[in-house]
């Protein structure tokens, strides 16, 4: 019974990852395959080891298949963000057919300097709060 | 199924456009590899084996990160 519920979270794991394979081959720009690969490969590494866990199924085992689960939920997120800040850093093409860039607008990639949009209203802010003094 | 998406992976690594998809196919060949290491500890009963996929996925984002800085400081920049 345990055999059959191992081999299939194994089997589920190994699929997961074959996904996230095909999908870093096939899809079109950086941001989609690094959604493939983060996504799917962390979720079929962490059944993998699910299985992994079930089989030993011995405390200190269990334990460092946990330890690598949650090592790979914490890393996986945070690696992916900053290679795709580096990338977009750096300049690499999106896809020509990409429906909304909100970053291009407000963005200048040779000073690294993020327009918030609220510029405009902190400056007439200010301007209100000088002419208040200046009024009394 | 596994060595046909380590298979898939590396074809992207050889084929990227550019460097940040060669980082982000070698952190892809790295997770399919602690999947593999996982399957061959249930495969042969060594338990050891767990260890090593621990040290594999922290050296996978310790390169990762790497990379990602080596990008942000200087590397090939077409703008």
């Amino acid at each position: 019974m345990i055999e059959w519920l191992i081999s299939g979270l194994v089997l589920l794991g190994s699929a997961l990852m074959l996904l996230a394979a095909i999908g870093a081959l096939r899809l079109p720009d950086l941001p989609t395959r690094m959604h493939a690969t983060t996504k799917s490969g962390a979720l079929g590494t962490s059944v993998v080891m699910i299985g992994v866990a079930f089989y030993f199924a011995d405390a200190p085992i269990t334990f460092r298949a946990m330890a690598i689960i949650g090592f790979i939920m914490l890393t996986a997120p945070v690696a992916a963000h900053v290679i795709g800040r580096a990338a977009y850093f750096v300049g690499v093409p999106l896809w020509d057919r990409t429906v909304k860039d909100i970053l291009k607008e407000s963005y200048d990639p040779k000073t690294h300097y993020l327009r918030s949009g609220f510029e405009d209203i902190d400056k007439q802010q200010e301007e209100r709060q000088k002419q208040d003094t200046d009024k009394q | 199924m596994l060595t046909l998406g380590l298979l898939l992976a590396f074809l992207r690594l050889t084929k990227g456009p550019s460097l940040p998809d060669r980082v982000v196919a070698l952190e892809l060949i790295a997770t399919i590899v602690v999947a593999i290491i996982g399957v061959h500890a249930i495969d042969t009963g060594v338990s050891s084996f767990l260890d090593i996929a621990i040290v594999m996925a922290l050296t996978a984002f310790l390169a990762a990160i790497g990379f990602a800085r080596f990008l942000e400081r200087g590397g090939p920049r077409d703008d």
